[in-house]
């Protein structure tokens, strides 16, 4: 096979599919029917519409544009594009979207992306250096992502992972995982459960019961632990049972590529 | 009531040097027109406040408009980086840029507070998180920790947000001035009712507002100018009228990633276009749909 992601995964499947398609197929999986899910944009919305496209069919998806029970054909550019409104169950205003919806915890899965996040799941999306007032990199902020962080019941993550994305400390908090360990959410109010989940172009990774910790649970075909460490950037955690995750189904292949299709060609 | 005049009156009337501004429209209805029209008439030290800058403040901040941002999420939605919003904060060009940064549940309860009446909001949020320990502009704490009179629990507080005046852009207005807006309304009617003054540019005017599904109606006594800018939306979308302009999205990368090339594209799309609605003509036919 031959892979065109990012990064390589290594041949094992009769099908070709890209490390972001098999990054996207996981993400979707872990999406059972009849959820509510709080979408960003780029890989949590591609995720979302291909369990919506395959397994999931009645996923209600809200974008923080206020629109509640989105219907997309294919995959938006922005949270707010028209398709979003003119499928939605129900439009509704910015502030009541963030006070009415999502803060008292009537959402099941928040979906976010990282620049950075670090071994407590913390995520960074505001600044790259160690000075906040005079950064290396200014990024785009915090949109909506600390209250979905705070208050769905459950987070999921979609990030690319490498050195500089799996860092041992972001260098901003932008949305809270777990702080610095157990307890941390508990004393700040935080509702939800906090990230569940850190989906990657080279596996799973999932808290620790007792410590909190991300840790390696599972790993695409071909993609070996050493593989994982060397694109975190610290002691990485490993579950005794890794498990090999499937790989994208001809079904979930077919799908994902027709709403890609369906966007670009509209 | 709302007066009816042309887009540059309207400007020229309403925003002034160091006025705070907020033009709000979430992804959907951003007042491009209006804010082409502020670059023209070469507005100077602005506070601009909006809960995503958007291309439409890339701009502004790039043609040495504004001296400080109030935001919550900087981004070119889908595409990446706003490159000159990144030059002013990384490498000050053409000017510093002092920030405060917010989250989307923060600024969306500093415009309820604005439009109640109240002097702040009340939210679980922030806690946390490194927005906590960030200064407002004024350099105190933007957000503050507050106590429930009722249950002891910990919550936050956020300052209201009062714009000197806000601008938005709507589908439709009537002839006395009432305005109409539908599909994605984000934080507009907020806005408009936080401000002391404030600016609606529509689709088009008509004799009478017919209902619309999901509809909101700022009622002409709540609203200051109202200005015909057809297209006025553009790379963004009225709903009913204009589609998105992804592929002016995933343009302005290149466009606003290189100084000359931006100032390029200031001088001869906004500078030299005096007198016409900015990208109507592309929107009307909808390029890149």
């Amino acid at each position: 096979m031959t892979a065109t992601g990012r990064e390589e995964v290594p041949a094992s499947a009769a099908d070709t599919f890209t490390a972001d398609e098999i990054m996207t197929a996981c993400a979707a999986r872990a999406l059972a029917d009849g959820m509510t899910c709080f979408v960003g944009i780029g890989l949590p919305s591609a995720a979302a519409n291909l369990a919506r496209a395959t397994h999931a069919p009645n996923l209600v998806l809200i974008y923080e544009s206020g629109t509640i029970g989105a219907k997309p054909g294919r995959l938006p550019l922005s949270i707010g594009d028209g398709i979003l409104a003119e499928t939605a169950d129900a439009v509704v205003s910015v502030p009541e979207i963030f006070n009415y919806w999502l803060q008292p915890g009537r959402i099941g899965i928040g979906f976010l992306g990282a620049a950075q996040i670090d071994r407590f799941g913390n995520i960074n999306t505001t600044v790259i250096g160690a000075s906040y007032a005079d950064p290396k990199v200014r990024l785009p902020g915090a949109g909506g992502a600390p209250e979905i962080a705070a208050s769905c019941r459950e987070v999921i993550v979609v990030v690319r992972q490498s050195r500089r994305s799996f860092v041992d400390r972001v260098d901003f908090v932008t949305s809270v995982g777990f702080g610095d360990g157990p307890g941390y959410r508990e004393r700040r109010g935080l509702t939800g459960a906090g990230p569940q989940k850190v989906i990657t172009d080279l596996g799973i990774l999932e808290p620790d019961p007792a410590s909190c910790e991300l840790t390696l649970t599972g790993i695409y075909p071909g993609v070996t632990v050493p593989d994982v460490r060397a694109r975190t950037g610290w002691e990485l955690a490993v579950s005794d049972s890794v498990e090999e995750l499937a790989p994208p189904t001809a079904v979930e292949l077919a799908a994902l590529r027709q709403l890609q299709a369906n966007s670009t060609s509209r | 009531m709302a007066e009816i005049v042309s887009l540059a009156e309207a400007i020229a009337r309403a925003v002034h040097d160091g006025d705070e501004v907020a033009m709000e429209g979430f992804t959907h209805l951003i007042p491009f027109a209006a804010g082409h029209e502020v670059i023209r008439q070469q507005r100077r030290d602005l506070t601009l406040v909006r809960m995503t800058p958007d291309l439409i403040y890339d701009q502004l901040i790039g043609a040495g408009c504004a001296s400080r941002l109030i935001f919550s999420w900087g981004g070119n939605p889908g595409v990446g980086s706003l490159h000159r919003f990144r030059d002013a904060v990384e490498n000050n060009w053409p000017g510093p840029l002092q920030l405060e940064e917010h989250s989307h549940a923060g600024m969306a309860n500093r415009y309820a507070a604005g439009a109640s009446g109240m002097p702040f909001a009340i939210l679980r949020g922030y806690s946390g998180t490194g927005l906590e320990g960030l200064p407002g502009l004024d350099g105190q704490p933007a957000v503050r920790p507050i106590t429930c009179p009722f249950t002891g629990e910990r919550l936050t507080a956020v300052a209201a947000l009062n714009p000197d005046v806000a601008i938005i852009h709507a589908q439709r207005a009537d002839r006395a001035g009432n305005v109409q807006l539908w599909g994605i309304t984000g934080v507009q009617k907020e806005a408009v009712l936080s401000a002391q003054r404030s600016v609606v540019t529509v689709e088009e005017i008509v004799d009478e507002l017919a209902p619309q599904p999901g509809a909101i109606v700022l009622p002409t006594w709540v609203v200051d100018y109202v200005a015909a800018a057809p297209g006025g939306s553009h790379p963004s979308y009225a709903l009913g009228f204009t589609v998105r302009d992804n592929d002016y999205y995933q343009a302005w990368d290149e466009i606003s990633r290189d100084r000359d090339r931006f100032s390029r594209w200031l001088a001869g799309e906004v500078l030299a276009g005096a007198g016409r609605t900015a990208g109507a003509g592309a929107a009307a036919t909808g390029r890149g749909a």
